[in-house]
């Protein structure tokens, strides 16, 4: 805490033609954090990261980096990694490297890109022929060339298998390691709360918290999660219970009591299970619908 | 300059080692050119050919021979001019003219049949008939074959292709694909990746250009009476504009079903109007004044008489002007409009 904010956004807003895509947020990144944008698809995330990012223009509101409206040398000191890009083709690994050094004054090393990146046994790979998280490695490694100050990464593991989301976020703690500023933007609860520090939740174009995860799950789900898939046709309910198409669910500070309760009115129990609330459980609390991972 | 030549490499790359689009640049036209020389090669028949103007005496032995094919022309009417059959006679086209109104006959003395007919035709004169009377003329002139006529369009064709395609097509690719925005997010310049995209095609074109002629006239060994130079900087200038062209559809679209059908639409027109398979001569002149504003007319004009009459640069300088012209306000359309998406 008290680190002084990277990046600002103040009352940004953006309209593509009659949708209201981004609502009038406002947000600031502290340094050296990694700061997760979650949202459901079409909350808007997409579009306020490539504002941030100087690629979409806003319809309304500022963003400044460093203190500053972003400028054309914005782009030599951040590196971004967008939901989906073609690379050019019939070049190699090793050839697109070269070329995006060639962009920026002060490049990292190859070497040092491909280590970062474990990229070593792709380099002579033609681009077409690399697979979903050999490509997601690729476009990441693209990121990191020029040292960037703040690294923005548009729903990086989407479209992966669980083992290369695994490996990429190995490769995001790296980068987290060197002091690196990350935006991140995903709709996977677990990834936000593997590597965020801070995370916000959007939905229809407006911020709807913003936290730390743990202090977020606090101020929201005070005790443990129960859910009752079956309940039959209980005389009452306990305190906190809120009925769901696929039963109930309840947020209990005292276990036993609940329990008690549950009993007492004749609930049946049969399929109940006891969690401890996490961001998924938060974000449908908050969005009222099941992610659309 | 680091920026762009990372880009002008990692472009021309993609040209070299996408094995279809290259083999098509290169192979294409020679094929064509190979095509059309074989099948217009035949010396059809034994006969020889010769040009009648005016009133022709068929009592002559000379008029009545099985070997000759005798051509007539009116020039009553204006449509032809005893010139314009002379002409003819230069370009091969006819093995000797007769002139009966003016008692004239014409020969090529670079024909081979030349000397064989006017010994035919003396023969006549010294059994004193009307043959007698007339006055030798001759003429020189390589013949021309269709194939020395043709190779300027065909490899003006291939150039229009390549460039419109090649860097409207591709670059309108990148932008629905997100090259460009990737290429956005960094720090080049717009301009600075158009002009190493333009420069590598325009490389790559004029290379293409040069192989295909020097490949095929290896073989066919075309007529050249102008200077290479001077065919050198037509074709470059006329690669510029087309490229110029391939800018203004690239600045835009983001479709590649749009930009390959506004692309046809503009190189059919031209493949048929500017004389690239068969002249426009005779043709309504609503059709000859449209072919004057496509540019591929004035590089295959341009060429052909650089290669066919020897003309100098002042003589192809209406050419270097209109495409340099169009070039430049064609450049100006496609700064303005160029959009990253």
């Amino acid at each position: 805490m008290g680190m002084a904010s990277i990046i600002e956004v103040e009352h940004l807003r953006k309209d593509f033609g009659p949708v209201r895509a981004v609502d009038d947020i406002s947000f600031e990144i502290r340094e050296g954090i990694c700061f997760g944008l979650l949202g459901p698809n079409g909350a808007g995330k997409t579009t306020t990261i490539e504002m941030m990012e100087g690629i979409l223009s806003p319809s309304g509101g500022e963003i400044k980096f460093r203190g500053h409206p972003i400028d054309q040398r914005f782009k030599e000191k951040v590196g971004i990694q967008f939901q989906s890009t073609a690379l050019p083709e019939f070049i190699t690994v090793k050839e697109t490297l070269e070329l995006f050094s060639a962009f920026y004054p002060d490049p990292r090393s190859m070497e040092e890109v491909i280590e970062l990146c474990s990229l070593s046994d792709l380099i002579d790979r033609d681009n077409r022929k690399l697979s979903g998280g050999q490509r997601q490695r690729l476009l990441l490694g693209i990121a990191i060339i020029p040292y960037p100050e703040l690294v923005f990464l548009d729903e990086p593991t989407t479209g992966l298998d669980p083992q290369a989301r695994r490996n990429f976020w190995e490769l995001i703690e790296r980068i987290k390691a060197e002091k690196t500023t990350v935006v991140l933007t995903t709709h996977y609860m677990d990834e936000a709360e593997l590597l965020c520090d801070e995370v916000a939740i959007m939905d229809h174009g407006k911020i709807l918290e913003r936290d730390r995860p743990d202090r977020l799950l606090s101020k929201h789900f005070q005790g443990v999660l129960v859910k009752i898939p079956e309940p039959g046709n209980p005389d009452s309910l306990p305190e906190g219970a809120t009925k769901k198409e696929d039963g109930i669910e309840i947020v209990s500070g005292n276990l036993e009591r609940t329990v008690r309760e549950l009993l007492e009115a004749r609930v049946d129990l049969h399929g109940l299970s006891i969690h401890q609330p996490d961001l998924e459980d938060l974000f449908i609390k908050l969005t009222g619908s099941r992610l659309r991972a | 300059m680091k920026k762009f030549f990372a880009m002008f490499k990692a472009r021309s790359m993609e040209f070299v080692r996408d094995k279809g689009t290259f083999f098509w640049n290169l192979l294409f036209p020679i094929v064509l050119v190979f095509g059309f020389a074989f099948a217009f090669s035949g010396n059809n028949d034994t006969l020889f050919k010769v040009g009648v103007i005016g009133q022709a005496d068929n009592s002559m032995p000379f008029m009545q021979m099985k070997q000759i094919e005798f051509v007539r022309y009116d020039t009553q009417d204006g449509s032809i001019t005893p010139a314009d059959v002379v002409e003819r006679l230069r370009q091969h086209k006819l093995d000797m003219v007769l002139d009966f109104t003016n008692e004239r006959y014409y020969i090529n003395k670079l024909s081979p049949e030349g000397p064989v007919l006017r010994r035919l035709f003396t023969a006549d004169a010294d059994r004193g008939t009307r043959a007698a009377s007339f006055i030798q003329e001759e003429v020189a002139g390589q013949p021309i074959r269709f194939v020395d006529w043709l190779v300027p369009g065909v490899i003006g064709m291939n150039m229009m292709f390549s460039c419109l395609f090649g860097v409207g097509f591709v670059i309108v690719r990148y932008r629905k694909n997100g090259v460009l925005k990737r290429l956005k997010a960094t720090p080049v310049s717009a301009l600075n990746f158009v002009t190493a995209q333009a420069a590598s095609r325009l490389v790559i074109v004029v290379l293409t250009s040069i192989f295909v002629y020097a490949g095929t006239n290896a073989f066919l060994h075309f007529m050249m009476k102008g200077s290479y130079i001077n065919l050198l900087l037509l074709t470059t200038l006329a690669v510029v504009c087309m490229i110029a062209i391939g800018l203004v559809f690239a600045s835009r679209l983001k479709s590649e079903e749009l930009a390959s059908g506004l692309l046809n639409l503009v190189t059919f027109p031209m493949i048929i109007l500017s004389g690239v398979f068969f002249s426009l001569e005779g043709s309504p002149k609503i059709l000859q004044q449209i072919s004057q504003v496509l540019p591929l007319t004035h590089f295959v004009e341009g060429a052909r008489s650089i290669m066919l009459e020897g003309a100098g640069f002042m003589q192809v300088l209406p050419d270097y002007l209109y495409l340099g012209g169009l070039t430049a306000a064609l450049l100006f359309v496609s700064s303005l409009m160029f959009r990253w998406e």
